[in-house]
């Protein structure tokens, strides 16, 4: 028998053990706990605002407009007279929900055609690979103003529509991380038993693959965020009243050299939450052993 | 006594561990390097070789420090100095020759370019003297027409070339202690015995001092005159070349030694069981105890000292090295039955070609073939069920790619491959069905590739079972236990992912992937050439118990000679895509006929200091095969002219079952191997 006495003696840790253990790495480090703690945050508030927002977010109360911050309207007040703080609070709920759902439809379709074009490779890669490329030279907002514009600002219009623009560069990501594993032997050892693609893309590509993806999803929320608050920005994403992040700052930029609270709490709001996704994701990175210096998205 | 140049006193160097553990890689190293000689060291990965002849030239790994001891270069400690006063002395007086030169040149900078630079930094010779100086080092180094040399890149230059010129690097600074990291590691076996000459020449011409730094025993007995065995972070044992190969006293050099395949025994060389132990796993007695043949309770608790035998110039370290001394040095093999195989064929190969050259589309459209010499041409071999057929040769010998073709990952371009008498296999995979994909299976190089590293030993192995037999449950459980039990390794394997395992484990695992689908054919690709010596043999005696147990027949490619000399029933002798000889492989090793045989056999190197390779032909490496002609033309020693370069030679078969692929006959051939 040989060598019994390993030194990795250790039992195989389940995957929960294995995910308590990223997340302890993640917030090991000042930056990877500041952003856990900031993206926590948002989400619990994101959850539970509707129980504790002070007042109703679409009460419009015109003798009230544009009140400075008090103890009463804690951010003030905007130009309707409705209460900035329970605005800013119920704002980021769907920037966060219609972006979370478009990061996995994003990555489920990008990364699955990525791996697929990076283990046919040949002439299918080549066809698929210039169509993503068409469309990356396809500005996104430009494209995306085209639909909405066509289709409506619906939810089920809003999630497929980003979910596809912000895939695009992670199918280039993922056809870039299977192309690490693909010469692998391993790989070619699978292909040489029969196996089909599909099971050499889930058995012995994902596995491998799965982490890059991971990260690269993440980054991709963040800027998803900011791509869906900018749609809100000009009026395409969410429709009044609805609070929305994006739609504040629209509406009370004009406003801001004599009420600045009513766009300040907004912003706040919206840049946290692009930082807070960031670290996390860098953190994230950092403690699968993905150097993202050194492997930079295309 | 000649006078110590470099002396290391008490050296230890280690890490910390994540959690706060020191741990040492290099454990109280204390000796010497006298002027003028050239010291080995041995070891197998991981027993901190490298890491001492780094520290040797002042440098520690990023990670890595010194927790006690001094490296001292003419009475100053390197480890102290700052970095400004060790660039006085790298380079100047110590200089180091890397494992790999391909990757040490810069491949944007003229060779020229690059010795003028180690010339400007390292020496004061005006602007016109290193001119002149670049090729006298590229003369003193044997590569031809140094001036058109020096203006060559890297890439232009083969992997002998490249390592040439890191020598002549290496001795522009006139250093007067040279660090040598497993030179010739990558290099083919012709080249390497030529690299090794020539450094061997070095050393006596110049009187530097080298540390030559290496895992294989044959180079270290070619240029050795001392020798350092290293195992888990200690000297195990030191002493003279003659002495360390001849009677090694020390229980891990004895079994080292008769670990390795020589070309002097038959059959299969003995396995030492179990693996080294890793750094921070080293229990309180004698780090070999869990492994040694001669221990007793005493080692087990205590650590031997560094012994002194004055009688021997010896030093060891072993409590019962006595006892290794009355042992005679006389080597038993176990013997490999050579068993008369019979004419049952189960795989022919008939004038097979592989060309890598790809069609363009307008060829494609005129049906017009664009490659007129293919990398693989003409090879007709036939083999029978239950045999071990090797294909030896060269790197850019074809061997890996006859391998592929067979295995269906490359289509061949003309020829067909028959499986069991009847069925043609298709050179497209998907074409293949089910079962006969499932008869052919193969074993990889690298353990470490060849393995998912997401994946447990469980998942490995229920891959082939799964697809092949359809098991689920307990009995894919029950079968994976199974061939675990097959590979002499327990059921508790199944839970680890690859990473958890040592080499030999690994290749273990990828062995009972293999054998998991049952196949009649097993194609091995240079099976244990990552792996260490002693575990290297454990892999061989198990393919070799497990084929006799199962009757498969194995395709069996190696670089290695001695390997294929333990195992092979027969070998193939390949040179450049071509044939040049086959026949059964006592037969093959014992008359070589065909000049390349002779070539390829002369150069082996025993770890004997006493057995001298033969260099026969120079050491060119050639691109790609001639167009007509013999394909070894080029090399051949023994070439007749015209009709060589011309004509396709003829198949002739000896009295002794060799055939081969050559115009001279094959009793001239004797003669003339006779007379030199």
């Amino acid at each position: 028998m040989e060598n019994s006495k390993n030194i990795f003696n250790e039992n195989p840790k389940s995957s929960l053990a294995k995910v308590l253990d990223i997340i302890t790495t993640m917030a090991s480090k000042p930056s990877g706990f500041i952003g856990l703690a900031i993206l926590i945050f948002h989400v619990i508030l994101a959850i539970s605002s509707p129980w504790f927002a002070p007042y109703d977010y679409k009460a419009i109360n015109p003798s009230l407009m544009l009140n400075a911050p008090s103890s009463e309207f804690w951010f003030g007040t905007d130009s309707l007279g409705r209460d900035v703080f329970t605005r800013t609070i119920l704002g980021g709920r769907t920037a966060l929900t219609i972006t979370f759902f478009g990061s996995i439809i994003a990555l489920l379709w990008g990364g699955l055609l990525g791996i697929f074009c990076g283990l046919v490779g040949g002439r299918i890669d080549d066809i698929v690979m210039r169509i993503v490329d068409a469309f990356l030279s396809i500005p996104w907002i430009l494209a995306m103003l085209l639909i909405v514009s066509l289709l409506g600002t619906t939810t089920e219009v809003l999630i497929p529509a980003l979910g596809f623009f912000y895939g695009k560069g992670i199918v280039r990501v993922a056809r870039a991380a299977t192309h690490d594993v693909i010469a692998k032997d391993f790989i070619v050892s699978a292909k040489a038993r029969g196996h089909s693609n599909l099971s050499i893309i889930w058995n012995e590509i994902l596995p491998n693959v799965r982490d890059a993806i991971l990260v690269e999803g993440a980054m991709r929320w963040s800027w998803m965020l900011l791509g869906f608050s900018s749609l809100s920005f000009l009026g395409f994403g969410v429709s009044p009243p609805t609070p929305d992040w994006g739609l504040m700052i629209s509406n009370a930029r004009g406003l801001m050299s004599f009420a600045w609270w009513a766009v300040i709490a907004p912003i706040v709001g919206l840049s946290s939450l692009i930082i807070g996704i960031n670290l996390t994701a860098d953190a994230f990175a950092k403690a699968l052993g993905i150097d993202r210096s050194t492997k930079a998205p295309v | 006594m000649k006078t110590n140049i470099q002396e290391i006193k008490d050296l230890s160097i280690g890490f910390k561990s994540q959690k706060g553990k020191q741990i040492s890689i290099l454990r109280n190293i204390t000796t010497n390097i006298r002027k003028g000689e050239t010291v080995g060291i041995v070891g197998e990965s991981g027993s901190g070789k490298s890491t001492l002849a780094l520290a040797m030239m002042g440098y520690i790994k990023h990670g890595l420090f010194t927790t006690r001891g001094e490296c001292l270069f003419k009475s100053q400690n390197l480890l102290s100095l700052n970095n400004k006063e060790l660039e006085e002395i790298r380079g100047r007086k110590i200089a180091m020759i890397p494992q790999n030169a391909g990757q040490a040149l810069t491949p944007n900078l003229k060779i020229g370019y690059q010795i003028e630079e180690a010339l400007r930094l390292h020496t004061d010779y005006s602007k016109t003297e290193r001119e002149k100086k670049i090729s006298e080092l590229l003369n003193q180094v044997r590569l031809p027409s140094p001036k058109i040399m020096a203006l060559r890149y890297p890439h232009e230059l083969s992997g002998g070339q490249q390592q040439r010129v890191a020598v002549a690097m290496a001795l522009a600074g006139n250093p007067e202690l040279l660090l040598l990291d497993e030179p010739t590691t990558g290099l083919d076996v012709t080249t390497q015995a030529h690299v090794l000459e020539l450094l061997k020449d070095i050393a006596k011409d110049t009187g530097t001092s080298m540390v030559y730094v290496s895992h294989d025993l044959g180079a270290i007995a070619q240029v050795c005159d001392r020798v350092i065995v290293m195992y888990a972070g200690e000297i195990v044992l030191e002493g003279p070349v003659r002495k360390i190969l001849k009677e090694p006293i020390h229980p891990y050099t004895y079994g080292l030694l008769k670990s390795i395949p020589k070309l002097s025994l038959a059959g299969l060389p003995d396995s030492m069981p179990g693996s080294q132990p890793q750094p921070g796993n080293i229990g309180s007695g004698c780090s070999f105890y869990d492994r040694c043949n001669f221990s007793n309770d005493k080692c087990k608790v205590n650590v031997p000292k560094l012994e002194y035998i004055s009688e021997m110039d010896t030093s060891v370290r072993c409590f019962n090295h006595s006892e290794l001394i009355s042992i005679t040095s006389e080597q038993k093999s176990k013997n490999h039955l050579q068993k008369e195989i019979t004419i049952d064929e189960i795989l022919d190969l008939k004038d097979v070609s592989i060309s890598y050259a790809k069609q363009g589309i307008i060829d494609q459209f005129l049906n017009k073939v664009t490659d007129t010499n293919p990398t693989v041409k003409d090879i007709n071999i036939n083999i029978n069920k239950g045999e071990t057929i090797a294909l030896v040769g060269e790197s850019g010998s074809g061997k890996s790619t006859i391998l592929k073709s067979i295995a269906g990952l490359l289509k061949t371009k003309d020829g067909y491959i028959k499986f069991d008498k009847e069925k043609l296999l298709s050179g497209d995979l998907k074409k293949r069905n089910s079962e006969d994909l499932r008869s052919i299976q193969l074993i990889f190089q690298n353990p470490d590739e060849s393995l998912n590293p997401n994946h447990t030993v469980e998942q490995i192995l229920s891959q082939p079972l799964k697809l092949y037999f359809g098991l689920t449950g307990s009995k894919l459980k029950s079968s994976i236990a199974e061939l675990l039990e097959k590979v002499r390794l327990g059921a508790f394997y199944m839970s680890r992912y690859p990473r958890q395992l040592s080499g030999g484990e690994k290749q273990r695992i990828a062995v009972a992937r293999a054998f998991a689908a049952r196949p009649d054919i097993i194609l091995c690709d240079e099976v244990t050439s990552a792996l260490d010596v002693s575990v290297q043999a454990a892999v061989l005696d198990l393919l070799q118990k497990l084929k006799e147990e199962l009757g498969t027949t194995y395709v069996f490619v190696s670089h290695d000679l001695a390997v294929v000399k333990a195992i092979s029933d027969r070998v193939a002798v390949l040179y450049q895509g071509r044939l040049c000889e086959i026949g059964p492989s006592k037969n093959v090793y014992q008359f070589p006929s065909h000049p390349y045989t002779e070539v390829l056999i002369g150069a082996v190197l025993e770890p004997d200091p006493d057995i001298k390779p033969k260099l026969v032909a120079e050491d060119i490496v050639e691109e790609k095969p001639p167009e007509i002609g013999c394909s070894f033309q080029g090399r051949c020693p023994r070439i007749i002219g015209d009709k060589c370069r011309n004509e396709t030679p003829p198949w002739q078969i000896g009295d002794n079952g060799n055939a081969i692929r050559c115009h001279i006959g094959i009793e001239e051939l004797k003669i003339q191997q006779s007379q030199c």
